[in-house]
């Protein structure tokens, strides 16, 4: 029966000591590679657009992005503006570039750029009037932002 | 004794305590890239100037609400656009615009058509993109992103014979170390294939 019994204690068990350090790996990667979600959407999340000749946007902390696309609610037609975290009128960008101005230092200004993140399926006539509140404040950067592809005819083609 | 002995603080809850950490960064952050066509608005000025601009140095391109698409009053596809631009911009069928004491000259390294109809110099050629209030935005980034193609393509090839490296290369390593010499060369390559795209009042 002894004999029995000092077999079938044979495996000794995973050593778990070095399971922090892995998931602590695994944390500082995705601390690095990741930035902090910033908005809610309240729109319904707008299909971006493909295009082939696209850049990256550099420093995170200099773009401000405007959303547009539909509502959530299929009842209101129309492109809607979203901003941080509250849909506004055309008239309002101003106000939010200004808003953003102020977080960042003045020699940062120059720097800046908006990030439009339209639905395929917007129109242009919003984004152009969004446009045009941009050059009235002199906001002269801007992105259309897309993502990368080259199949292009599935912007136009539903 | 009064001290006892240091008893050895139990590890055992450290994963846990990591994978909440963990756990906690995955939900908040996110990890897509922005990226898009990236565009400068002309600044807005209060006096217009009266520059007179030839017909021929005016490549139109009018999209109207069903994303229809006119090139100079052609009925095109999208995928034309690169290629008619590409040839409308490279042509250099005449002179430059005299500058900063330069006198005007011709194109030496266009290879277009030399077509006298068309654009006279690079530096001259507007593309003008009319479109209606009801096109839809894909078609839009669509067409600038041919536009944007063309000026790229034609960049790359002047890149290529002048420097023996690709545009983007260029552009890739001024990103890695942004050296004089760098910016020279890409800003040459800019300047000789300027981007003038202009956009007039949409369509109502």
């Amino acid at each position: 029966m002894s004999k029995f019994k000092k077999k079938k204690k044979g495996l000794p068990a995973i050593s778990t000591a070095s399971l922090p350090d892995i998931v602590f790996m695994l944390l500082f990667f995705f601390m690095v590679s990741t930035t902090m979600r910033e908005t809610d959407l309240l729109l319904k999340k707008p299909v971006l657009p493909t295009a082939s000749e696209v850049k990256k946007l550099e420093q995170k902390s200099l773009v401000s992005t405007i959303y547009v696309g539909k509502s959530k609610d299929a009842r209101i037609s129309g492109d809607k503006i979203q901003v941080n975290d509250k849909i506004i009128d055309v008239k309002d960008v101003p106000s939010f570039i200004f808003a953003e101005r102020a977080l960042r230092s003045e020699d940062e200004v120059k720097y800046m750029t908006t990030s439009i993140k339209a639905d395929k399926e917007a129109n242009v006539g919003t984004i152009l009037d969004i446009k045009e509140q941009l050059r009235d404040i002199n906001a002269l950067k801007i992105s259309f932002s897309t993502t990368k592809g080259s199949s292009i005819e599935t912007n136009y083609k539903n | 004794m009064a001290r006892r002995e240091n008893s050895e603080i139990n590890a055992g809850s450290m994963a846990d305590i990591a994978f909440l950490l963990l756990i906690f960064f995955l939900v908040t952050t996110t990890m897509d890239v922005d990226s898009g066509i990236a565009r400068k608005l002309p600044e807005k000025t209060d006096e217009k100037p009266e520059v007179i601009i030839k017909e021929k140095n005016v490549l139109d391109i009018v999209v109207n609400r069903n994303n229809q698409l006119l090139v100079e009053n052609e009925f095109v596809e999208v995928t034309d656009i690169k290629r008619l631009a590409m040839n409308f911009i490279d042509n250099g069928g005449g002179l430059s615009t005299a500058k900063d004491g330069k006198p005007a000259e011709p194109c030496d390294y266009c290879n277009g058509a030399k077509d006298p109809a068309s654009s006279d110099h690079p530096t001259k050629a507007i593309i003008s993109l009319q479109s209606d209030r009801g096109t839809t935005y894909g078609m839009y980034v669509s067409i600038q992103n041919e536009i944007e193609g063309a000026y790229n393509e034609l960049r790359n090839k002047l890149a290529l014979s002048k420097y023996k490296r690709s545009y983007k290369d260029l552009l890739d390593d001024y990103k890695d170390n942004g050296s004089e010499s760098l910016k020279e060369k890409i800003d040459f390559l800019k300047d000789s294939y300027p981007q003038i795209i202009s956009e007039p009042e949409p369509i109502k």
